[in-house]
């Protein structure tokens, strides 16, 4: 095999400052503690952020609720106009802001570059064009928006959960206060700067960049009329009791363990591709990865050698490098996390293999792994485990495979490969998940509503299905 | 049977002691009394006084009753819709005579009839094709939620109004009930009406006292708090519905259910499931 060159992205294009401020009432403005953020490929800190205190939650909350006034009288053409506005800006400095995602996130530019941004900017101009079109949108003839949305968005995908949370929001006449992940904040604020070069009026965006206390303060606020929050089922139970009582509209999308069906007289060298991009996108930091791989038993082995050997394929390393495939893990915490839950797989019994491959010194590195021989009992295969780490179990009739991909609390995504089309349909019918890709995993798009079953949380986002959570 | 009320007065006038009915619970098509043995008197009857061992069952019948029914066709779960109108008017009098208004009667019968219209509809309005960027066919359409937790209003058009939006579109419930008589009688409506066992489940007892073992019972997947009059105790409810994540349906005090109620009922218990396919030749 020939060896690839390197072929690094010039993370030039990205003006960092030294430090960052809280964006509230379209004004900068720093805060009393400050916290760092690091890029995870080789822990060197990339900037200082304000660490919002409850007062500056405060101030936020109260701009929004300011500018929700005339944000929410203006009529929806006009507020369609500055989204569009964003939407272009976002185009025309997406390279900036795909370097800047692979920076602060770990992230290949080969995704931030493709998908991420592409889907951002997408994004906004879906929403745009529902702004002076509510009415028709079949929540009623008058559909009113909600006030202030308080939203917490996390680290795996930074700018794309800013989007697919802020431009609803936007388009419906609400008006936002937003928490950026802790490890993430940088994309949120360069947002902001979007916001201001967009002219939107102050108050109608306010990000407030800090930790968990911070979002439950953000979520908990009397002020506040509406919690989007996208992150662990844990912390969106949470919320749910937080928000129990209060009136609150609340929308969530949380965890999920999600099955990659595989039958046997699937594509296999589709399968195994959809397979590879299910589990290792992203380094599996995908709340709809495909985790659990359902191989039918008689195409099992063939299945998993031709999986093996493209994993020894796959190229982890450098996130600007635009050959790599698998980048850094976005945190030392979520790090551990991955590497505890593979020791309980192997401790309990499962066969873990990866290919061979050279992690970095420094910085947050794990290899793409599969487990083999997992049963149903086994916790990598019922945990999500957000990472690169992928769970192999078999099955024999499509009836078991139905029952395996249905046993967990979670239900936000699955994949099914078959060619018999009439077999997808039926299986698809009976899968309990928000969205399911035949032939297909991970595609995304601003037209298509994602969104869980069970505990995977409750709410769309994306499609005329998004507008619901804001309107009234 | 009396098959009007002028019938009814005549049978009163016999000088015959009437054969009195017994209000039990009613649980996978079947009409048990409490495993509790426990009963409390409403309006001279001895009503069954459901348990928390009476709400898991009930989860239990709806549970094994939920995959039939959302698997059924849309039609003939219209069908079904309409078969209770027709049994729900053929016993008109009945609720006449357990003091419900004769226009709540017939507008309760009527929203069955709406309702069962909606059966073969509701997904082509909740639902559609998204044109997404790419060659790719993408659907999205709306699935019921599975079981659902519903303490009912205290009236017949309440319970009706909360009962049939959630079973028309593929869900089962298990219904806590203030109005055990008229509630359970609906029952023997459902009962005759071809309607499965275990899709409608009715319990008869407090609310304060069920509801939180259905709020936070790992296999109820939605809770309907329409009914529940105390601030408190849905905001209890509410907390509890967090642990597994159930869609909650807030209390609707002061909630007019003469009026058109719109696709919401239906809406907040359905789930949208988006199905992508590539195209190609």
């Amino acid at each position: 095999m020939f060896e690839y060159a390197p072929a690094p992205e010039s993370r030039s294009i990205v003006d960092l400052a030294p430090s960052y401020g809280l964006f509230i009432d379209g004004e900068f403005g720093e805060a009393k503690d400050t916290f760092k953020t690091i890029n995870p490929a080789d822990e060197e800190v990339l900037a200082e952020v304000a660490l919002a205190a409850p007062e500056d939650v405060d101030r936020a909350v109260a701009a929004a609720k300011r500018a929700f006034k005339s944000w929410s009288a203006l009529p929806g053409s006009e507020r369609a106009k500055y989204l569009f506005r964003i939407a272009r800006i976002i185009q025309e400095r997406s390279r900036e802001l795909a370097v800047l995602e692979s920076l602060d996130n770990g992230k290949p530019i080969k995704e931030s570059r493709d998908t991420d941004l592409p889907l951002v900017a997408a994004h906004f101009f879906y929403y745009a064009g529902w702004a002076d079109k509510l009415k028709y949108a079949g929540f009623g003839p008058d559909p009113r928006p909600l006030g202030v949305a308080g939203q917490v968005i996390p680290w795996n995908f930074p700018l794309l959960m800013l989007a697919w949370k802020i431009a609803p929001a936007l388009a419906t006449g609400n008006t936002v206060v937003l928490k950026p992940a802790e490890t993430t904040p940088l994309s949120a604020l360069f947002f902001a700067d979007i916001c201001r070069q967009a002219e939107l009026p102050p108050g109608v965006v306010n990000i407030v960049t800090g930790a968990g206390d911070t979002g439950r303060y953000l979520v908990e606020h009397p002020d506040v009329n509406k919690v989007a929050f996208t992150g662990s089922t844990e912390v969106g139970r949470q919320i749910a009791r937080s928000v129990a009582g209060t009136g609150k509209r609340l929308s969530l999308e949380l965890g999920g363990k999600a099955a990659n069906i595989v039958f046997d007289d699937a594509p296999i060298d589709q399968a195994v591709e959809g397979i590879v991009n299910g589990i290792f996108f992203n380094q599996g930091h995908v709340c709809c990865a495909g985790s659990r791989l359902l191989v039918q038993e008689s195409v099992a082995d063939e299945v998993l050698s031709s999986l093996k050997r493209r994993m020894g394929t796959l190229r982890v390393g450098d996130p600007l490098d635009k050959n790599t495939d698998i980048g850094a893990i976005n945190s030392a915490a979520q790090l551990a996390r991955i590497t505890e839950l593979s020791e309980i797989g192997a401790a309990e019994g499962a066969e873990r293999w990866s290919p061979p491959c050279d992690l970095p010194d420094r910085g947050f590195w794990f290899a793409p792994t599969i487990f083999t021989g997992v049963t149903q009992a086994h916790r990598i295969a019922r945990e999500e485990i957000f990472g690169p780490v992928l769970s192999v179990l078999t099955f024999r009739t499509p009836a078991e495979a139905v029952e395996k991909a249905n046993n967990t609390p979670y239900g936000l995504s699955a994949g099914i490969w078959s060619d018999k089309g009439s077999r997808i349909l039926a299986v698809a019918d009976k899968l309990r998940a928000g969205v399911v890709w035949a032939n297909t995993f991970n595609k995304f798009d601003p037209t298509s509503p994602f969104g869980g079953y069970k505990e995977s949380g409750y709410g769309r986002e994306g499609g005329r299905h998004g507008l619901e959570a804001y309107l009234a | 049977m009396p098959k009007s009320p002028k019938a009814a007065a005549a049978v009163a006038e016999r000088s015959r002691l009437a054969v009195r009915k017994t209000y039990k619970l009613y649980v996978g098509g079947k009409f048990p009394r409490s495993e509790s043995g426990r009963t409390y008197l409403v309006d001279g009857d001895n009503v069954a006084l459901a348990s928390r061992k009476d709400a898991r069952d009930a989860v239990l019948a709806a549970r094994a009753a939920q995959p039939k029914w959302a698997g059924a066709t849309a039609y003939n779960r219209g069908q079904v819709l309409y078969r209770i109108a027709e049994m729900l008017e053929a016993r008109r009098s009945e609720f006449v005579a357990l003091g419900v208004g004769a226009a709540e009667v017939d507008a309760a019968i009527d929203r069955w009839v709406w309702y069962a219209g909606w059966s073969d509809k509701i997904a082509q309005v909740a639902g559609n094709a998204n044109p997404v960027a790419g060659p790719y066919f993408n659907i999205s359409s709306p699935e019921p939620t599975g079981v659902v937790g519903v303490v009912a209003p205290g009236s017949l058009l309440g319970l009706v109004s909360v009962i049939a939006p959630a079973i028309v579109t593929g869900n089962t419930v298990v219904v806590v009930a203030s109005t055990p008589q008229a509630a359970i009688t609906l029952g023997e409506v459902l009962a005759t009406s071809d309607v499965p066992g275990g899709v409608v489940n009715i319990l008869t007892g407090k609310a304060a006292e069920i509801a939180p073992w259905l709020a936070s019972h790992d296999d109820v997947n939605a809770i309907d708090l329409s009914g529940v009059g105390d601030a408190e105790l849905a905001t209890e409810l509410e907390r509890a519905a967090a642990g597994t994540l159930k869609r909650v349906v807030r209390p609707a005090p002061g909630a007019d259910y003469t009026t058109d109620p719109g696709t919401g009922p239906m809406i907040e218990l359905l789930e949208i499931k988006t199905v992508w396919h590539p195209k190609g030749f």
